[in-house]
């Protein structure tokens, strides 16, 4: 455990080494270390320390791509998954823009600067992060006399590494930490429950602000004390910045220049067009290092860069990935993504973000004297569609009168399109807030959506 | 996968600070997968992984490390790390011997896998894409993916237990767009069962890609969902996600333990309508959630829930049950070695009624049919659940109308459980993944067709 990075970038090329003529070959090498504590009643009910390494071949062949990956570093399983990689080449079929980054992709623009390694991290003992989920679950327990019990709270880290090297000469490192904790306070007596969820998060554990995730975890819970379903109509809505932040989520995927040029977006061919109300603006910036999410390169080794994708409300772009980049013309954004080292690149963001605004979260919901302020959503990947737009999701929260929280809602859901949301967008908050994941929450207000209810 | 011998030195160097269990969890899994899209194949995958997880429990604690490496001293070192992890203190000598048990098997794989050649399996895809564009000009993208897991485990423990399962899936996928005047949208179609290449004796490629493309085309002329509370039928097989949400979570037996469920402390009481019968059967044979052990090694069993409206017991993995003094209902599951267990379902229905199917839907005279659902979410703690309707139409005055788009329906689970007033004489099963906890496991779900007197519908429409 005590390998030097440089090594996994050693590894990622002896796997290109194997090239053959002809071959075009790529290979992403992960690893990393990570600690996990869950505590339940006061006691340590988990704890896990372990280490994940992985390689992920890709080889390009005639036009021709194929993939393998295995969970070891180990040499004769690399070199096996190269001749798996191979050998599965041979039963894709034949595409010209099939290729790996060049020198040329990578040149474009210099990696940014970051430092999004904080070596404190491996310093810090097991017993204290041990330590700071059982102080998480006694302080939230012992904050309101309305919190029964708290449901889990828990500390992560994880210290993660990852080499890609092509043989066209593409070589990078990145190496990242990342920290967290959170917990779930459960309000209410016996006849009644609310759960609220609290978290912070940061490059190692100075960065955390433990206070934070139990006021959040309390004052949501108690607030939705004596939720009720609320009666059905039209009505503006006020989404909490993590409600933003999923909903970013869910847009972002129509973003993606793969779904663009496989006519799977709800933009497909709006470039340029009025998508959001005028002063919407919409980036991925992975440059950025308040982004848990930032990175100095891709996962095809290209150095990330700021994309505008949403401007002054017009569609500026989609984000692309080397494949798609030649095959538009446009070249890749930096924006190849991969969900680890078992699948081939695709195309993401990291640091997406709706630009905040002037106004704070309190004077949004001044702004209409009735509006429904959501502070959780369920059903995300149920009842949104990044193609369709359809978006209708489950909802609990309070009503908002006169600029002030009224009572607690609960089994409602909210329903529009992500085209119409868009274009609803009254106001941006100024509470950009960084979040673990690759969006950021903003307290956002929509001036209209169906709530269904009663 | 290891010999008994260095399983039993393994597990001895587990407890060697203490501790009341340790276990030793290796899995092989080897999987294939290839996806066309785009008219063409992209590419085909393969992956490897290989590694065991060691628990060690003491108390109310369990420490967890796990290793890629399944040499005696990669066990060893991820041994010594769960231990200290588990943090004990009086070294005891525990002295571990196993006996080998061979798990009876729900059901034989016909053709494995790996015996097939990979060309077969791309043809598949060729053989969905040209099926799906038949479909009509309104069918401009097609995505099939295939994927087949073989999955090889193995568990040791200090109970003396030695058991392993030897797990093969496969499953074929097919999305569809369609594009019209109002837009575009997707049809899915994913049938997956614990079967080899024998799945598409069962399936056609053609089959399933025209059912997607039917979705997605018949979409196109969806009407806004409506907004409010009105009766909700669900088509057999399309609803058992609504069991998996409104109540099968809440009876994991982890959750119900951290008082986290709205059905703690209600064995033996009414928590749904009396024409409700729930079991959660991991020995169904062929079907997605099946296994013959689970992955600490119980053998599966055919667990009744709710009888009768009833609440007769909830779901349990080995630890939960050890604190209660019984045996686990061979629920214990985990995604991979780098994963605890916990308390998870595998096949979820509901049984068979008495009702028509035709007179469930006859019987309203406005509301909804849901024909295929596209997953949900359920808070345990509050009882509150969604999902979300991918094919459904409005029924109206006893028959079935326009379809609707897609929206998202909810609910409270024992609300909802106590207004199912038909339930249908037919049945189907539905395969799907289930996430908890950041882990995702095969699941499938089923019901016959039944009916909700009233849910709330979170649709658009006035």
């Amino acid at each position: 455990m005590s390998t030097e990075p440089e090594d996994l970038l050693a590894i990622a090329r002896r796997a290109v080494d194997m090239a053959r003529r002809g071959e075009e070959v790529e290979a992403y090498v992960v690893r990393t270390r990570e600690t996990d504590v869950e505590v339940f009643g006061g006691e340590v009910e988990s704890l896990s320390v372990a280490g994940i390494e992985g390689v992920g071949i890709r080889i390009i062949a005639d036009h021709r791509q194929g993939y393998a990956w295995a969970g070891s570093l180990d040499p004769e399983v690399i070199a096996e998954t190269v001749g798996e990689a191979r050998d599965n080449a041979g039963f894709g079929e034949p595409d010209e823009w099939y290729g790996l980054a060049t020198p040329a992709d990578v040149l474009v623009v210099d990696p940014p600067d970051l430092d999004l390694w904080n070596d404190s991290l491996s310093s810090v003992a097991t017993d204290e992060k041990v330590r700071i989920a059982l102080d998480l679950d006694a302080a939230t327990r012992a904050a309101d006399p309305r919190v029964r019990g708290v449901e889990s709270a828990g500390y992560g880290d994880g210290m993660l590494e990852s080499a890609i090297a092509n043989s066209n000469g593409v070589a990078s490192l990145s190496r990242r930490t990342v920290a967290s904790a959170y917990a779930v306070a459960m309000a209410g007596d016996n006849s009644e429950t609310q759960t609220g969820y609290g978290i912070t998060a940061g490059r190692s554990v100075e960065d955390l602000d433990f206070g934070v995730v139990t006021r959040d975890a309390v004052e949501r819970a108690v607030r939705l004390l004596g939720a009720k379903q609320a009666k059905g109509r039209r009505i503006p809505v006020v989404f909490d910045p993590l409600v933003t932040r999923s909903v970013l989520g869910v847009l972002s995927s129509a973003l993606n220049g793969e779904a663009a040029l496989k006519g799977r977006s709800l933009f497909l061919g709006r470039e340029g067009e009025q998508v959001a109300a005028p002063f919407v603006r919409i980036v991925d910036d992975p440059t950025d290092p308040r982004a848990l999410g930032a990175s100095t390169h891709d996962s095809e080794g290209v150095p990330t860069r700021r994309n505008g994708l949403i401007v002054d409300g017009k569609l500026r772009g989609f984000l692309q990935n080397v494949y798609t980049g030649r095959r538009t013309g446009l070249g890749t954004s930096g924006s190849a993504v991969r969900g680890g080292f078992k699948s081939t690149p695709g195309v993401g963001v990291r640091a997406m973000r709706l630009e905040p605004g002037t106004k704070s979260p309190e004077e949004l919901l001044a702004i209409f004297p009735e509006a429904l302020f959501v502070q959780s959503v369920s059903g995300l990947h149920s009842g949104t569609n990044p193609i369709s737009g359809d978006f209708s999701v489950g909802a609990e929260g309070l009503m908002v009168r006169g600029g002030a929280f009224a009572e607690p809602v609960r089994e409602v859901t909210i329903a529009s399109t992500l085209q119409r949301m868009l274009l609803d967008v009254v106001e941006v908050g100024s509470d950009l807030t960084f979040l673990p994941g690759s969006t950021a929450g903003v307290t956002l207000l929509i001036n209209e959506m169906t709530m269904s209810g009663a | 996968m290891l010999d008994q011998d260095v399983l039993e030195r393994t597990l001895q160097r587990a407890l060697q600070h203490g501790g009341d269990f340790a276990e030793v969890f290796a899995e092989d899994r080897r999987t294939t997968s290839a996806v066309l899209d785009d008219a063409k194949v992209e590419e085909m995958v393969s992956g490897r992984d290989r590694g065991a997880g060691i628990r060690v429990v003491r108390g109310d604690t369990t420490g967890f490390a796990h290793t890629a490496d399944l040499s005696e001293n990669g066990l060893r070192s991820a041994a010594e790390a769960a231990a200290s992890a588990a943090h004990g203190s009086a070294g005891t000598t525990n002295t571990v011997s196993l006996a080998p048990v061979e798990a009876a098997r729900p059901h034989d794989v016909v053709v494995l896998p790996e015996t097939v050649d990979k060309r077969r399996k791309v043809e598949l895809l060729a053989r969905a894409d040209a099926a799906a564009r038949a479909e009509g000009n309104s069918i401009t993208s097609v995505t099939a993916s295939y994927a087949d897991s073989r999955r090889r485990i193995l568990v040791a423990n200090s109970d003396g237990l030695l058991t392993g399962d030897d797990q093969v899936r496969t499953r074929f996928m097919v999305q569809c767009v369609a594009t019209g005047d109002t837009g575009m949208q997707t049809g899915f179609e994913a049938p997956g069962r614990t079967v080899g290449f024998e799945l598409f004796d069962q399936f056609k490629p053609e089959d399933i890609a025209r059912e997607a493309a039917r979705r997605a085309t018949v979409l196109l002329d969806a009407v806004p969902a409506p907004s409010g509370r009105i009766p909700v039928v669900l088509k057999r097989g399309a609803g058992g996600v609504l069991f998996h949400e409104a109540c099968g979570h809440g009876l994991e037996a982890d959750l119900v333990k951290k008082d986290a469920s709205v059905f703690a402390g209600r064995v033996g009481q009414q928590v749904a309508s009396p024409l409700v019968t729930l079991v959660d059967d991991g020995t169904y044979a062929r079907e997605w959630g099946t296994y013959a052990i689970d992955d600490e090694g119980a053998p599966a069993r055919r667990n009744l829930l709710i009888e009768n409206g009833v609440l007769t017991d909830y779901m349990w993995d080995l630890v939960r049950a050890r604190k209660e003094g019984r045996a686990s209902s061979g629920n214990g599951r985990r995604e991979t070695y780098q994963h605890l267990p916990m308390v998870r379902m595998t096949n979820t229905f509901l049984l068979q009624g008495e009702s028509d199917p035709d007179d469930i839907i006859r019987d309203v005279d406005y509301g909804i049919y849901c024909v295929q659902l596209g997953g949900g979410q359920v808070n345990t703690a509050t009882g509150d659940f969604v999902f979300g309707v991918t094919e459904a139409y409005l029924i109206e005055h006893g028959k079935i109308t326009a379809p609707i788009r897609a929206a998202q329906l909810i609910g409270n689970g024992p609300e909802v459980l106590s207004m199912i007033d038909a339930v249908g004489n037919d049945f189907d099963t539905w395969a799907g993944t289930c996430g908890k906890s950041g882990q995702g496991v095969p699941v499938s779900s089923g019901q016959p067709t039944m009916r909700i007197r009233e849910m709330t519908v979170g649709g658009t429409a006035a």
